[in-house]
């Protein structure tokens, strides 16, 4: 892939006509959806409708799943991520993610950060790299005495900044989060809704969630993913839009019967 | 309906908000059913009962909070809530220009009308019956009837203006009159008021159906915009 100058592309990610198969199970159909730069974009829907599914073919994480497939493409900065050539390994350092139950690694809260840098290959300060990261997830100064403890004796909300932290260590542009508070109570919930309006200057953000509160809060546009079709029905996304008209006045009925929680 | 309990809640509001039209209505009714009777002990009656539409606005207000705080409104619940929120308040200040009126009869203590009252009820009438059908219009999320209503204040306009004429004749005939006449013409200067208001309620209705903020046309806006074309 190419090198990280994009400053031109309003853009960061595109998906043209892409379908995602469980198998011959066609999960996911037809989405077509751009992901502006440094904004929140908010993936919602009721349960099984495909989202994490479609959160997870933004960075090929599909793929650790057997039998996954796509058709169509999912481009970043006008490249094809799943061309023959690109190495997934290097599409999800380039779209990082953050998963719905906090996963530090059994190292200390210091090596969470370090160990990931080292890995792809960061061979500056790494005091430095560590104390910015923990800055910028906004967890430095409640870990500041204690880097050498376990990551895993942090709280669930802490840890889950942890967890951001280490992905934003490695300079990801993007940064996918698939229900990051859903395990966290209010007030973590809300550091880390906080935190993405930091966060994206910086990167751009997707984000899977069940809490349309938090979509509306936290987002600048939001996807609206459902069941559709005659027999075996797929999701696919059937609005999108900015996401205060998305919750003020979507266009589509079943949008409405969702957010004003109407739907079932 | 997934949402049973807040869907009775949102038909309380609705209702409440009739509640408190019809009171304002009432108010309107009576209070120039006073005047035109010099009846000053029912106009001070009617003074008082102002606060009744005060308590019922504010408690109103309070349920909408409630809801808003609780429910967590959207798209269109939101758009409903919100504009309850302005059209009580709408509703509120009409309620005004009824104890502006009972006002004026208190204050005009033992000095006659300066004629019976012909024009001054049928605005009052007109007003309220443009206010009862914009509010059935809120209820029943009637479009066409709440963009189509507000072209009827010209009628009130009119018969404003029939009225300023007439009282002026008056004055005309014989300056002693001065001040018996601007006292009716303060209570028709109420009533314009009143009617007015009734195309905000219009505004907000077609506001909760289509989710466009607009203004409804009156005369004076073409008037206006008539005006700078020609300049």
């Amino acid at each position: 892939m190419t090198a990280n100058n994009h400053s031109d592309h309003q853009y960061v990610m595109e998906t043209h006509d892409l379908d995602i198969y469980y198998g011959s199970f066609k999960a996911v159909t037809d989405v077509n959806m751009k992901v502006e730069r440094n904004k929140v974009t908010a993936i919602i829907g009721p349960s099984g409708c495909g989202k994490s599914t479609l959160l997870r073919a933004f960075n090929r994480m599909n793929e650790l799943y057997a039998g996954t497939s796509i058709k169509g493409q999912v481009m970043f900065y006008g490249e094809d991520i799943y061309a023959r050539d690109v190495d997934p390994v290097e599409v999800r350092y380039r779209i990082g993610m953050v998963f719905q139950k906090p996963n530090p690694f059994p190292k200390s809260i210091y090596e969470n950060i370090a160990w990931t840098a080292r890995i792809h290959g960061y061979k500056g300060k790494m005091d430095e790299l560590v104390e910015g990261a923990l800055k910028q997830a906004a967890l430095w100064d409640e870990v500041k005495d204690k880097l050498h403890q376990s990551g895993l004796s942090l709280s669930g909300g802490q840890q889950q900044r942890l967890c951001i932290a280490r992905a934003i260590s490695i300079k990801p542009e993007v940064i996918l989060m698939d229900e990051p508070a859903s395990a966290l109570d209010p007030i973590a919930t809300l550091k880390i809704e906080e935190l993405m309006q930091e966060l994206k200057k910086q990167y751009t953000i997707v984000i899977v969630t069940h809490n349309m509160q938090q979509a509306a809060r936290a987002s600048d546009y939001t996807a609206m993913m459902m069941l559709s079709g005659e027999g075996e029905r797929s999701g696919t996304v059937i609005e999108f839009d900015v996401t205060n008209r998305i919750f003020t006045n979507p266009k589509d009925k079943r949008t409405e019967d969702y957010v004003t929680g109407r739907f079932g | 309906m997934v949402r049973k309990t807040f869907e009775s809640e949102i038909q309380q509001v609705k209702d409440d908000v009739l509640i408190l039209g019809s009171m304002v209505e009432k108010a309107l009714l009576d209070s120039v059913e006073a005047l035109k009777k010099r009846d000053i002990k029912a106009a001070e009656k009617l003074f008082l009962e102002d606060r009744e539409i005060n308590k019922k606005r504010f408690e109103i207000e309070n349920h909408l909070m409630v809801l808003i705080a609780t429910q967590q409104p959207m798209a269109h619940d939101l758009r409903l809530l919100a504009s309850c929120m302005e059209i009580i308040s709408e509703l509120e200040r009409m309620g005004d220009y009824a104890k502006g009126i009972s006002n004026i009869n208190i204050r005009m203590g033992d000095i006659p009308l300066l004629k019976p009252l012909i024009d001054v009820p049928r605005m009052a009438q007109k007003g309220v019956d443009m206010l009862h059908r914009s509010l059935t219009a809120f209820v029943n999320e009637d479009v066409e009837t709440a963009q189509s209503l507000p072209v009827e204040d010209d009628e009130v306009d009119a018969l404003y203006n029939q009225i300023y004429r007439e009282l002026m004749t008056f004055v005309i005939a014989d300056p002693k009159t001065i001040e018996r006449a601007n006292w009716l013409l303060w209570v028709a200067h109420n009533l314009e008021r009143f009617a007015d208001r009734v195309t905000n309620i219009c505004e907000r209705t077609v506001f909760i159906v289509t989710g466009e903020m607009t203004e409804i046309k009156s005369t004076d806006d073409e008037f206006w915009e008539q005006r700078k074309h020609e300049e």
